[in-house]
């Protein structure tokens, strides 16, 4: 099995703040990986350079063939029309209808005829189930449609690469299930290859294939869900139960509270 | 101790044209990317016709009514200042004279900054504080053709009609207040008009000034939003930036062009 | 909104605009005198013009029949060339006089047009010969004090002889 994302070596920093310190980390093709670690661990900044966002300084990122870190504008125009991505809060386009925000794509990159167009958008609606609210608008969605609504968006074109930014965040269970399934599925049945960006532990380990764990830059475990939910590494268990305190502590690393509030020992 | 107050004030004079220069350069290159990518607004005209509805037809109702009043207002003004040398005739002169060389193009561009420009703004920097920008370009669709390119023209073919509709609406105001209000004759009051307006010199060139303004306003608003920080506050920031911006633009050029225009061209 | 209801309201501001351009240029403007159509141009050659300038209007009996496009000082004379510039719907005979006046008697200056007798008519690049040049107030007042002056000095001087 090939790998359509490779990654060696990677640091990544912003100014003089190191975010990624020597990642190393393999996709192979078909698979749904998930990238995991708490908010601020630099894996939404991994995401943004495998999408060719940023440019990584020193490693490689590859992707589908592509070295990107110093990859040309229209090479990387060329690499984006085969990956799609679905964004934290879905991003649809305010001013167009859910019809016209999955037809977006067809349009701009296509010369299909408009019945083409329409009968693909219709079946791509259909295949998130909301094919009754193609004349709304964004502003007129619950959260959890616009992300159905984005995830249709995302695999307009049939994309080999689909990348997830939080996917979960802000839904309601029902809605989160409904979304972990689509992916699952959209990645199974269009044989497209899935990164998953999340800090969501309990509905991830249920649908993904292998999971990279990173903290503070760094990856610290990885492994299939079943190993991770086994694993005895401290700060895994404390993530994946979800328990306030362990190797990451509960506070902040300040002065002892007691200087903080002039409480001089006597 | 004043001579490093004295420095610290000069540095900060320097300081501040320095970044009223860049500004100004990061404006200019910005238009000169917008002129590169304009090729899709033009293709597909309908995205341009879009935007003409929203900075055009839109701003309609406020220029027709101002150019009203404004028009109202120099009948008046000028009717009671010019019975004093007994050539109330003239009333139509003057307001004829000062609508379409200056009124006409000026107010109507204060106003489409403040109605248009900063809606486009608010507009492209709420796209791009929901990520809609960079859903975009991980479409592999550039936003600056896609979305500012076709605002940018929008406004510009906008404007210059807007101001010759405050210019006409301000004429039919003066003719209003002077000749059905007070009395004056119908007939001098045309006349005179006709004799004293030049088409080449003073309505052509009110249109001239009005296709600057329009570029001048449109590429500030669409700067504006595109460099805002993405965020409510940085949004909001740069509304009222281009508004005050674009509206000491206009004077500026207003001047400029007005010597010229007084001088002639050589 | 529907596409079409949009390109309806545009289409109608367009036509508006449109509208509007058409009333500045012709009820407002001077372009239905054909002031900016086709003309011919002649040249004349005054001693004096006072305070004539470019765009001055050409009068021929108080009807506007072209305007002054350039004005220049002839360094061959030492006087002033004034290039008029004629609506080809008035053809002028050759002999035609201008003269600088006023309009009022403070107000703008203006060229008038005295048709003379010709059969010949002025053609594009030709000369008007008669000529009169502007009234200038200090010497016309100049004149008026040495015209009382002499009147003056003569009946003083009958006064004397009596």
């Amino acid at each position: 099995m090939t790998n359509l994302v490779n990654i060696s070596n990677l640091n990544f920093g912003y100014g003089l703040r190191p975010v990624l310190k020597g990642i190393n980390l393999t996709v192979p093709k078909g698979s749904l990986v998930a990238i995991m670690g708490l908010s601020g661990c630099g894996k939404t900044t991994l995401l943004r350079l495998m999408g060719g966002q940023l440019r990584a300084r020193e490693g490689v990122v590859e992707v589908a063939g592509y070295r990107l870190n110093d990859i040309s504008q229209e090479d990387l125009y060329a690499l984006r029309r085969r990956l799609g991505m679905l964004f934290q809060f879905g991003a649809l386009f305010t001013d167009l209808s859910v019809f016209d925000n999955v037809a977006f794509q067809m349009r701009e990159h296509t010369n299909l005829p408009e019945s083409v167009i329409r009968d693909l958008t219709l079946m791509k609606l259909n295949a998130v189930g909301l094919r009754g609210v193609q004349s709304f608008m964004p502003s007129e969605l619950s959260g959890g449609m616009a992300r159905r609504v984005a995830l249709a968006r995302a695999t307009a074109l049939d994309p080999q690469l689909i990348l997830y930014d939080e996917p979960f965040a802000g839904l309601d269970p029902i809605s989160l299930g409904v979304i972990g399934q689509l992916i699952r599925r959209l990645n199974d049945v269009l044989g497209a290859t899935s990164v998953l960006v999340t800090h969501d532990v309990q509905e991830s380990l249920k649908i993904v294939d292998y999971v990279y764990f990173v903290s503070d830059g760094v990856i610290v475990a990885q492994g299939t869900p079943d190993q991770i939910r086994a694993s005895s590494l401290p700060f895994v268990h404390q993530f994946v139960w979800g328990e306030v305190d362990g190797p990451l502590p509960f506070h902040y690393p300040a002065s002892t509270l007691r200087d903080d509030l002039g409480l001089k020992g006597n | 101790m004043p001579l490093r107050t004295t420095q610290r004030s000069i540095q900060l004079v320097g300081d501040r044209t320095l970044r009223i220069v860049e500004r100004i350069g990061a404006i200019m290159v910005f238009l000169g990317m917008i002129l590169m990518r304009s090729g899709t607004s033009f293709r597909r005209f309908g995205l341009v016709i879009r935007e003409v509805f929203f900075a055009g037809v839109q701003s309609l109702i406020i220029i027709l009514v101002s150019g009203l009043f404004v028009g109202m207002v120099l009948g008046l003004q000028g009717h009671e200042t010019l019975q004093n040398y007994g050539s109330e005739e003239s009333v139509g002169v003057l307001v004829a004279l000062s609508l379409v060389r200056e009124l006409g193009p000026v107010v109507s561009a204060l106003l489409f900054a403040s109605r248009a420009g900063s809606a486009i703004t608010a507009e492209i920097g709420l796209m791009k504080a929901t990520e809609q920008l960079s859903a975009m370009e991980m479409m592999a669709v550039s936003p600056i053709s896609r979305v500012v390119a076709p605002r940018f023209w929008g406004g510009v073919l906008s404007l210059p009609l807007l101001s010759m509709l405050f210019s006409a609406m301000g004429i039919i105001g003066g003719f209003l207040v002077a000749v059905v209000l007070i009395g004056v004759d119908d007939g001098a009051f045309w006349s005179q008009m006709q004799a004293a307006v030049d088409f080449s010199h003073d309505v052509m060139n009110g249109i001239i000034k009005s296709v600057v303004f329009g570029i001048a306003v449109s590429a500030i608003a669409t700067f504006e939003g595109y460099e805002a920080p993405p965020t409510a506050e940085g949004v909001s920031g740069a509304t009222t930036r281009t508004v005050v911006s674009s509206s000491l633009a206009i004077l500026a050029l207003d001047l400029v062009l007005t010597a010229f225009m007084l001088k002639g061209w050589n | 909104m529907e596409r079409s209801t949009l390109n309806l309201w545009v289409g109608f501001f367009v036509l508006l605009g449109f509208f509007s351009f058409l009333m500045l240029a012709f009820k407002v403007g001077n372009l239905s005198a054909g002031g900016s159509g086709s003309s011919y141009s002649v040249v004349a050659h005054f001693d004096n013009i006072g305070q004539l300038k470019e765009r001055a209007p050409v009068r021929s009996a108080g009807v506007l029949v072209g305007r002054v496009s350039a004005v220049s000082f002839d360094l061959a004379h030492y006087n002033a060339e004034v290039r008029l510039s004629i609506d080809s719907h008035y053809p002028f005979p050759k002999d035609t006089s201008a003269s600088v006046l006023t309009s009022g008697i403070l107000g703008e200056q203006y060229i008038g047009l005295d048709a003379g007798g010709d059969d010949k008519m002025l053609k594009d690049g030709d000369q008007i010969k008669l000529t009169q040049g502007a009234m200038v107030l200090e010497r016309l007042i100049g004149q008026f004090l040495f015209n009382k002056a002499q009147e003056g000095g003569t009946t003083d001087k009958g006064g004397s002889a009596k």
